[in-house]
Parts: structure tokens; sequence; C-alpha cells
């Protein structure tokens, strides 16, 4: 196969750990590098239908529920925080 | 609102049926009381401060974080949170096994899902965490006092440990992020202190107040050493300064759990990360953050945060130089910003300043608002 033009390549910065934890996941898997696995898995991700919820989207205080939230500021009032 | 590091604010208190089946098993499982260390850290951990950890740092992430302050997935995270064993028993637990966490008065508190025990070597742990293995550290001495066997594994908490001063004060992650968010701050600035707030840590504070919208003013109150200033005579100083020279509406008074570990550089990174999970987008690092003696350098805790990229902190540090009172000035300052000598800097050292007051001396209004000196004096005579 013939060596893909560099200019349509970008480089992407990850934790040295994580690409080394990711090296020794390859081991034996048929990937023959980081960068190959690194691709094929975000590839994968890229082409659901619907992506996963962005982590934006959740709400600035976590999961609560409502009751925790209307708990939570209870106790702020109480407190006097509110 | 800033995201919690690792994405997700972590809960491990579990409530309900799960809880009351949790509490009834424990009688049945093996116990191990935790020191006041562990306690706080439990603590945190359940209510979320302490995200992405659900639990006790397992091998993996124990040595990932001592060797390159990362845990094994390559999150930063400065300082090991571990759980040491206590008896022989607790270093035959295998993976899988349960185990009750419970307080000196064996309450059961929660209870671990055991992923494996492991031998540490508490020199090596020591000096890359520490920086020192010097026996009159009294991050060292801790070290010293506990089992080099930790055991790791998620928590489940089924009820909160009952010594809990400052209950007014404790507010959880959640609780801050609502609380922000119900103000409408979006930069909000932390301050951690173990320390009374004299007033260069009050012009720290109020610079960084100038540039965001509110200020978390958040004491730890967790295990300190001895000659530190007690919790509950800093707490009376906050509130009396809070009171008589903060605007109000742009400050929140609350306790931090954690024990100190006087880790230096490496805790000022594990300080900013934790505040961040309470809801905090900036954080202030004075001089010689969680310093003790002299065992760093003046500006260690400023340099270690260049070790990372500013995404993976993501909260981002307010680097303050040494502040003091220019008597030619007429006004707080730094290196800075004035200009003059040190002879017309007012600076005292907190030795010098506990020796003052040791004497039954209060320490210069440019040092400390009088207010505060006197609730020191007080609190210390």
């Amino acid at each position: 196969m013939a060596p893909r033009d560099p200019s349509e390549m970008v480089t992407l910065k990850i934790p040295r750990p994580l690409y080394e934890r990711l090296g020794q996941l390859i081991e034996g898997t048929g990937f023959r590098s980081v960068t190959e696995f690194a691709t094929y898995v975000l590839r994968d991700l890229a082409s659901h239908p619907a992506p996963p919820r962005r982590a934006e989207e959740e709400p600035a205080t976590g999961r609560m529920t409502d009751a925790e939230l209307k708990a939570a500021r209870q106790r702020l009032r109480e407190l006097g925080y509110l | 609102m800033i995201h919690p590091h690792g994405g997700r604010l972590v809960n491990r208190m579990v409530s309900g049926e799960q809880r009351e089946q949790l509490a009834k098993r424990c009688g049945e499982l093996p116990k191990l009381a935790l020191n006041q260390r562990e306690l706080a850290d439990l603590e945190m951990i359940a209510a979320g401060a302490m995200s992405p950890l659900e639990g006790f740092m397992t091998e993996s992430d124990y040595r990932s974080v001592v060797d390159s302050m990362r845990l094994a997935n390559g999150i930063v995270w400065s300082i090991p949170v571990v759980l040491s064993a206590k008896s022989d028993d607790h270093k035959q637990l295998k993976s899988g096994d349960e185990l009750a966490l419970v307080d000196q008065a064996g309450r059961a508190l929660a209870v671990m899902e055991v992923e494996g025990c492991y031998e540490v070597d508490h020199d090596y742990e020591a000096q890359m965490v520490l920086r020192t293995n010097d026996d009159g550290h009294p991050g060292v001495q801790y070290l010293r006092s506990i089992a080099p066997v930790y055991i790791g594994g998620p928590i489940k908490m089924i009820r909160r440990p009952e010594q809990r001063d400052f209950v007014r004060y404790r507010l959880e992650p959640k609780e801050t992020r609502v609380l922000f968010s119900t103000k409408g701050w979006n930069r909000i600035a932390a301050f951690q202190t173990r320390n009374p707030i004299h007033r260069a840590h009050e012009y720290l504070q109020k610079c960084a107040l100038e540039v965001t919208d509110g200020l978390l003013i958040h004491p730890l109150v967790g295990e300190t050493k001895s000659d530190d200033i007690p919790a509950d005579v800093r707490m009376r100083c906050y509130e009396e300064l809070i009171s008589k020279y903060y605007p109000r509406d742009r400050v929140v008074l609350s306790v931090f759990p954690a024990a100190m570990r006087y880790a230096g550089p490496r805790e000022a990174i594990f300080h900013a990360l934790v505040r961040k999970n309470y809801g905090c987008t900036h954080f202030i690092v004075g001089r010689d953050h969680a310093g003790v003696g002299d065992y760093y350098g003046t500006y260690d805790a400023h340099a270690i945060f260049g070790e990372f990229e500013p995404q993976e902190i993501d909260i981002t540090p307010l680097l303050f130089d040494h502040a003091f009172f220019c008597r030619t000035c007429g006004n707080m300052a730094t290196t800075k910003t004035c200009p003059h000598g040190k002879k017309e800097h007012v600076f005292l050292s907190g030795t010098k300043v506990r020796e003052m007051l040791g004497r039954g001396e209060l320490p210069p209004a440019e040092f400390t608002r009088p207010e505060v000196a006197k609730l020191l004096a007080e609190g210390t005579g």
C-alpha cells in the first residue's frame, strides 16, 4: 500500500502512560501500532449514528435528580448559604 | 460549570434497600478500623471530592501515581490515597473479598470490594511523593506509623463518620456546585489554608476576587501537625475576618475535610484538582504551598503546574509571589509590584507569630488584622 500523504495526517497528543498502556493492550491483536489502534477505535466511535452524550450536556451539578437538587438547595438555605 | 476531574462527579453513598443490605452484611465481614486520615479520605471519596477515585487506590493506580503523578489510565493525580492493613488478617484479603470499613468505635461506615493487597516501599513513596525520607517530615512520620501493605478497591459508603466538627460548614461537592450555580457564579477562586488568614493571604484572595465572580475560602480541618493553629481557632478568625472585611455575597466559607500531607508541590496539584470537583475554576497558590520546614523551595508548588498540559489540570492556578505590607508603598504588595527593599516590608514567619503569641504579644496590624490577632491570642494563649 502506498504511504499516506503526510499533509492528510495530524498529530494527536495523549499522556505517555496511556500510550504505553495501549501499546500493551494491542500486543498479539494484529494492530501494528498504537496509532493504528487509536484510529480504529476513534473511527468506530465516530461512526455511531447517535454520538455518545457529550460531557457539556451533563447538568452542571452532575447527575442529580430533581429531588436531590431540591434537597441540596433546601440544605443550603437552612445553613444560610442561600 | 467546570467538569469534575475525570469528567464525572463520583457518588459512592448508597441509600435505601442497598444500604440496608450492605449494613446488614457488615456484621459478617472482616473489619478494618480506619485512622483519621483514612476516615477523611473515605468521606471525600464517597462524596465525589476525590473524583474520579471510587475507592482506595489499587496497586496499578498507586504505583502509577507515585512514579508519574497519573492514575493508571493516564489521568493526572499526584497523591496516593490509600488504605493500610491493620492486621495480618488484612494482608490475606484477595480480589473479590469484601471488607467492612469501620471507625475507631467499630461502627460500620462503608464496604470495600477488595481488588487486591500489595506491599509498598515507604522510603520510596516518601522520596517520590514528599521529596524526602527525613524522619523530621510529618508526612514521613505518618508513613512510618502505618503498615507497608495497602488494600485497594472501590467503596460503598453506608454511613458518614460521626465525629463531625463544623457541621454548619460542611458542604459536599454537589452542594457547592448547586450553590455556585444558583448564585450565577461562573468563575470561582478557591483558597486552601491550614493557617489563620493574615493580611498577605487576604491580599491574594482579594486579587483573585477582582478577576472572578466568587471566592471559596476552604480551610482544611482534617488532621494537621500538633503545632499548627487548631481548626476551631482558625474558624473563629475566618468568620470574624469575613464579617468585617469581605463582601459577604461574593464569599463562601466551607470546610475541607482532608488531612494535611505536607507534600508541598504534589499536594498543591492535589488541592487544585479536588477544588475543581467542588466546582471551582481557579485555585490560589501562594508561597510554599502545603510546605513544612524547609523541605521545599518557595515556588516549587508553582513550578509543578508546568509539568502538565493546562487542559489536564483544567482548573486555573493563580500563582502568587510572596506578599507583604510595604511601609513605603503604604499597602500590600509582592516583589512584582513593590520596588522597595526588605527593610520596608512587614512579614513574619508562622514560627515568629507563634512565639509572639506565646509571649502575649500581638502581631502588628500590618501583618494581621487586630480582630484576628486578638482571637489568635485568646485561642492559643
